[in-house]
């Protein structure tokens, strides 16, 4: 079989397309969330986000502003509750995006019958992406990466030290509301191809097999966008010719990254251990003859 | 800067300030607390002129933390008035507190705390309040100082760098600029926070619990960098629960319980009643300063296990 078969067919051509963009945003606004400790925000918004899109369909509201609508809410929900101390994000995100996601499910057993496949935004369906998810897809990749490049110094600061930040007139708040929308933008614009069930997984783990992979911030950004496209790439080819679902096989591809960088920091770690009478350490040296390293 | 330089027990920066000195900071009749009818701080009064190097001092929940975050800007006063250089504020009665609310922050999206002039200010968080796993180097965390005036791209350019290796070279930590923080030691990582504060050259130095958790070594290696500083006219602001270690070598002690009990050099400040009414505690009658540390100390384990001069206050929990 000839390897260049698939990008024959359109549809498949603009899956890939799709996917390798998907992959790198996904891949790049990972980064904040895992290292903010938000890890659980992805698997919850792409579940309310859910709720929002068939709650739109069904009253007529365009579906791409009433999910961003809807995610968006969600998003700033869970900061105020989360805000108020008494009750940690995870269980706000919890509450809140199940009974979003729950909303949706009831929309749908309540009125039965549909001409939109909801089955694709549950689960994704890469290959049925059409011009205008492609576009949406594209438009949000850009806005994303243009939100990165211009706010990361304020985005850095505030994941690092926020209580600083605010001294050092960083508008939290503001940022806070930004960084929900864009990522309720990221999440509408991934569930036709990945699926909301599934998404979490593209979010998280590029991210957290950069993190397995360096130290430094800046690298972590640009392996995790790598990372993100490279399992799209492959999941969405190895789909074709395997004849699986894309979605879940981009997301294997993904807890596979996540395997192999976390066996690669393992491997490492144990290379570079050392002890020193009954002091264990670990930290770059070279294994030479003379055991070359400084203290 | 000589960041080793290590001040002995007992030499301390001058505190020789002119009385026609300015004030760089005003605090009137000023109220705040957490909880609605529940003040944490009460009629607040203090002037803070150029040049002074000061701490705040009492015991846990004493509303010390709380008055260095009025002053920096993180809480909003419930009523009073401040005045730092030439900015003023004036608070009238209301119990909006703490942080910004989703409501608050809808109806007015600027600012819901006191507008301070933030590059007036350098701030050192304690340093526990981050994580030092945090994938970053050095000399991002010192150029977050001046993140609003190191251009609009992601990477620092040139000039930034070199300002930062300034600032390290000026603290001793020179070939830490590439260094990942997780390598660094405690006293190590307390001045990567001071070169953050520094960077921006603030006109005042605020410090909460800059000796807190800290070897014996680190905190003299701080106190010589910090009257250094002062020595060349940094105005200093500082909270700490340590009496005998840090408070008592200061050069103007601010003792707080709710409101200001007492202020001036130690020997002033610190009087048995001083302290029996910031910390409510007996103490040695003969010894108003030398080992009045010590023994409150002793005197807080035996008599108040549960409000002891650790440094997990109240307010570390509120935050």
């Amino acid at each position: 079989m000839d390897f260049l078969t698939p990008f024959q067919y359109e549809f498949f051509t603009r899956g890939i397309i799709a996917a390798i963009l998907v992959g790198g945003t996904c891949g790049l606004i990972g980064v904040y969330i895992v290292l903010r400790g938000m890890s659980y925000i992805g698997h919850g918004m792409s579940h309310a986000v859910f709720g929002g899109a068939v709650v739109s369909y069904v009253i007529g509201f365009n579906y791409y502003v009433g999910a961003a609508i809807w995610g968006f809410l969600s998003a700033l929900l869970i900061n105020e509750i989360s805000r108020r101390r008494k009750i940690k994000a995870d269980a706000a995100i919890g509450v809140v995006t199940t009974a979003g996601f729950a909303i949706g499910v009831l929309f749908i057993t309540a009125a039965q019958s549909f001409h939109r496949n909801f089955e694709a935004i549950l689960f994704g369906n890469i290959l049925g992406i059409m011009d205008q998810d492609l576009y949406v897809i594209i438009l949000v990749s850009i806005f994303t990466v243009i939100f990165v490049f211009f706010f990361q110094k304020r985005l850095l600061f505030v994941l690092f030290d926020k209580e600083t930040a605010r001294v050092y007139g960083v508008r939290t708040e503001i940022l806070e509301i930004v960084f929900a929308l864009i990522l309720a933008l990221v999440v509408i614009a991934s569930m036709n191809s990945i699926g909301v069930t599934l998404l979490a997984t593209a979010i998280v783990a590029p991210a957290i097999s950069a993190r397995m992979l360096t130290n430094n911030f800046l690298r972590m950004i640009i392996f995790s966008s790598l990372i993100g496209i490279t399992i799209a790439f492959l999941g969405m080819y190895s789909s074709f010719f395997f004849d699986t679902a894309s979605g879940s096989t981009i997301v294997l591809f993904g807890a596979g990254a996540f395997g192999i960088s976390s066996l690669y920091a393992f491997i490492r770690k144990a290379y570079h251990s050392h002890t020193h009478g009954s002091v264990k350490h670990t930290h770059p040296h070279l294994h030479t003859d003379q055991h070359l390293h400084k203290h | 800067m000589g960041h080793g330089s290590l001040h002995e027990k007992g030499d301390m920066p001058s505190h020789d300030l002119d009385d026609g000195v300015e004030n760089l900071l005003t605090i009137r009749d000023l109220t705040f607390g957490y909880m609605p009818h529940n003040p944490v701080l009460e009629g607040i009064n203090l002037d803070i002129p150029k040049g002074r190097f000061l701490g705040l001092l009492g015991p846990s929940g004493s509303g010390k933390s709380t008055l260095l975050k009025i002053i920096i800007g993180l809480h909003r006063p419930w009523q009073g008035y401040i005045k730092f250089c030439s900015n003023e504020f004036n608070y009238t009665k209301s119990f909006n507190s703490t942080s910004s609310s989703l409501g608050s922050y809808l109806v007015n999206p600027i600012k819901n705390s006191i507008s301070t002039p933030f590059s007036l200010i350098g701030y050192v968080p304690q340093i526990e309040s981050v994580d030092w796993n945090f994938p970053v180097t050095v000399m991002e965390v010192v150029g977050m100082g001046i993140w609003n005036r190191s251009g609009v791209y992601p990477w620092f350019g040139r000039r930034t760098r070199e300002n930062v290796q300034r600032v390290l070279a000026s603290l001793g930590i020179a070939d830490y600029a590439k260094r990942q923080i997780r390598e660094l030691s405690g006293g190590e990582q307390q001045r990567v926070f001071l070169a953050r504060a520094l960077i921006g050259n603030p006109q005042i130095l605020v410090l909460d619990e800059p000796t807190s958790g800290v070897d014996y070594n680190t905190r003299e290696k701080i106190f010589g960098i910090l009257t250094d500083l002062n020595l060349k006219g940094m105005t200093i602001i500082l909270t700490t629960h340590d009496i005998s270690g840090l408070g008592k070598r200061l050069p103007w002690l601010v003792c707080i319980n709710k409101s200001i009990i007492s202020q001036g050099p130690p020997n002033e400040a610190l009087t048995q009643q001083n302290l029996l009414k910031t910390y409510g505690l007996a103490t040695d009658k003969d010894d108003p300063v030398g080992k009045m540390g010590d023994s409150l100390s002793i005197s807080t384990k035996i008599n108040s296990p549960e409000k002891g001069l650790d440094a997990t206050t109240h307010e570390d929990k509120e935050r």
